[in-house]
């Protein structure tokens, strides 16, 4: 469903990606891992069509994000990192104009779109507040619902369970999970548990190169007996100080 | 171009979802209005509208990068451009989208002081043609001094220097023709050049039109620097 072949990104002389390449299929949940500043943003911004590659390409069901972006951005649900919104807007209305944007246009599809996905992260009791007064938890499920709205083949979701508390971490987990089956999803974490939760595979990124891509199990037999926590500072470490 | 549409709803309403809107409109109403009855609007005994047209590129140098000054920095500054740019939407919408929602709201402005056409039209017997091209006129030249704004307001992510220079170049390109500019610079420069300049001025194509005079080649002028500086904003938030 997604593929990266072999991409770049520069920023002036700094490296930020330096040829990143991998595939998600149908029913993965592709797990990306690293510290911060390692790249893994500015992959998922490429691969959302937000930033253009120096060199590589992405491609996302079949289109290629460079060439053909209208089409490879309708077929992605993208969570930015830190889940920007409009707070003026309540929260119906935000999703009312992202469901415009998507295509939606009439009165009972978009209702029909907005009624499934305030259900869906738990919105209703919230839908006519502006999105400024909302927690940090509500404005993190309005910008999962916001990637969801249309159903996309792919999702991008830039660390998705940042800010939330442990049950919601756990319920917003397991609504990647239920749609896990019938999507190919990208998800950027801090919290290394999550990804023993739900990824079927983990890629490492470190300085912009990818260390690891193995599914979580792999991971777990590089040092037996310890924690995710420590395989990750060990490989991510050990790099930065060769 | 569909995806115009819900960038305009959003956009526009966006106007009226904080004081700020209301705030911009009422501000811009007592200004001109007020300069047009302190400039001899009754004194004169003339049933014209002169006096909103002779401060009306004036106060549209305050307001209209007042306006426009949120388009784009306040998506920077807050990261929702991000959003923008990965929903399905062709940046030439988008940009669109943004300016025809501000023209909109710069055309209610301009709807408010009608009424003083209609207090003109109760005082005395006003030539109606007339009204109606300097209206005309006002929304052409609204659109171009949006367009600049617009370019500013996209090359950062700081509203405030957005509004400031967007009044600068526009404060210029209204004084290309001016008295005042003209006097500073006849000893300095050639006539045949200040000459070449004024035909770039805001003022000489706008007031052409105050007097009921529909001018194609005013009309091209605001016309094509708009899409020229719409086109500049585009090549500006593609890179």
């Amino acid at each position: 469903m997604v593929f990266v072949d072999n991409i770049v990104k520069d920023y002036g002389d700094l490296r930020a990606v330096d040829g990143v390449s991998f595939e998600v299929k149908k029913g993965d949940i592709l797990g990306f891992l690293g510290p911060n500043g390692a790249g893994k943003s500015t992959t998922m911004k490429m691969i959302a069509g937000y930033l253009s590659p120096t060199a590589g390409t992405a491609s996302v069901a079949g289109f290629d994000v460079q060439k053909d972006p209208m089409e490879a951005k309708r077929r992605i649900g993208y969570l930015p990192e830190s889940s920007p919104a409009y707070p003026e807007m309540t929260v119906a209305e935000f999703l009312t104009y992202v469901a415009e944007t998507r295509g939606y246009r009439t009165q009972d599809e978009i209702h029909d779109r907005l009624a499934n996905v305030i259900i869906k992260c738990h919105l209703q009791t919230v839908q006519n507040q502006a999105i400024e007064t909302l927690s940090k938890g509500y404005r993190q499920r309005v910008g999962v619902a916001q990637a969801i709205l249309h159903d996309p083949p792919v999702l991008i979701l830039d660390e998705p369970t940042d800010g939330l508390d442990p049950n919601q971490k756990h319920e917003v987990r397991n609504l990647i999970k239920t749609m896990a089956e019938e999507k190919a999803i990208i998800l950027s974490t801090h919290i290394l548990e999550e990804v023993e939760a739900i990824c079927n595979r983990i890629i490492v990124i470190d300085q912009g190169k990818v260390r690891v891509n193995e599914t979580p199990e792999e991971f777990k037999t590089r040092l037996p007996g310890s924690s995710i926590d420590e395989i990750f500072r060990e490989i991510t470490n050990s790099k930065a100080y060769a | 171009m569909n995806q115009i549409a819900p960038i305009f709803k959003k956009e526009f309403f966006g106007y009226f979802r904080s004081p700020v809107g209301y705030v911009i409109l009422a501000v811009f109403h007592i200004v001109l209005i007020g300069l047009a009855i302190f400039a001899g609007y009754y004194e004169s005994n003339q049933a014209s509208l002169d006096t909103i047209w002779t401060f009306l590129p004036w106060t549209f140098l305050i307001f209209i990068p007042a306006t426009g000054m949120r388009l784009w920095s306040e998506e920077k500054r807050s990261g929702s451009i991000e959003l923008l740019f990965t929903l399905p939407i062709p940046t030439v919408s988008a940009v669109l989208g943004k300016f025809l929602a501000a023209w909109a709201f710069i055309g209610i402005a301009l709807a408010l002081t009608f009424s003083l056409a209609l207090t003109t039209s109760y005082l005395g017997n006003p030539d109606w043609g007339i009204i109606f091209s300097g209206y005309f006129g006002s929304v052409l030249m609204a659109a171009a001094y949006l367009s600049i704004s617009s370019v500013c307001s996209a090359m950062t992510k700081n509203q405030v220097i957005a509004f400031v220079i967007s009044v600068l170049i526009c404060v210029l390109v209204t004084l290309f023709g001016s008295q005042i500019l003209l006097t500073i610079f006849e000893n300095i420069a050639s006539p045949g050049l200040l000459d070449f300049l004024g035909n770039f001025s805001f003022l000489n194509h706008f007031q052409t039109m105050t007097r009921g005079l529909i001018e194609l080649s005013a009309v091209s002028f605001f016309v094509v620097l708009t899409i020229a500086f719409l086109g500049i904003n585009v090549i500006v938030l593609e890179n």
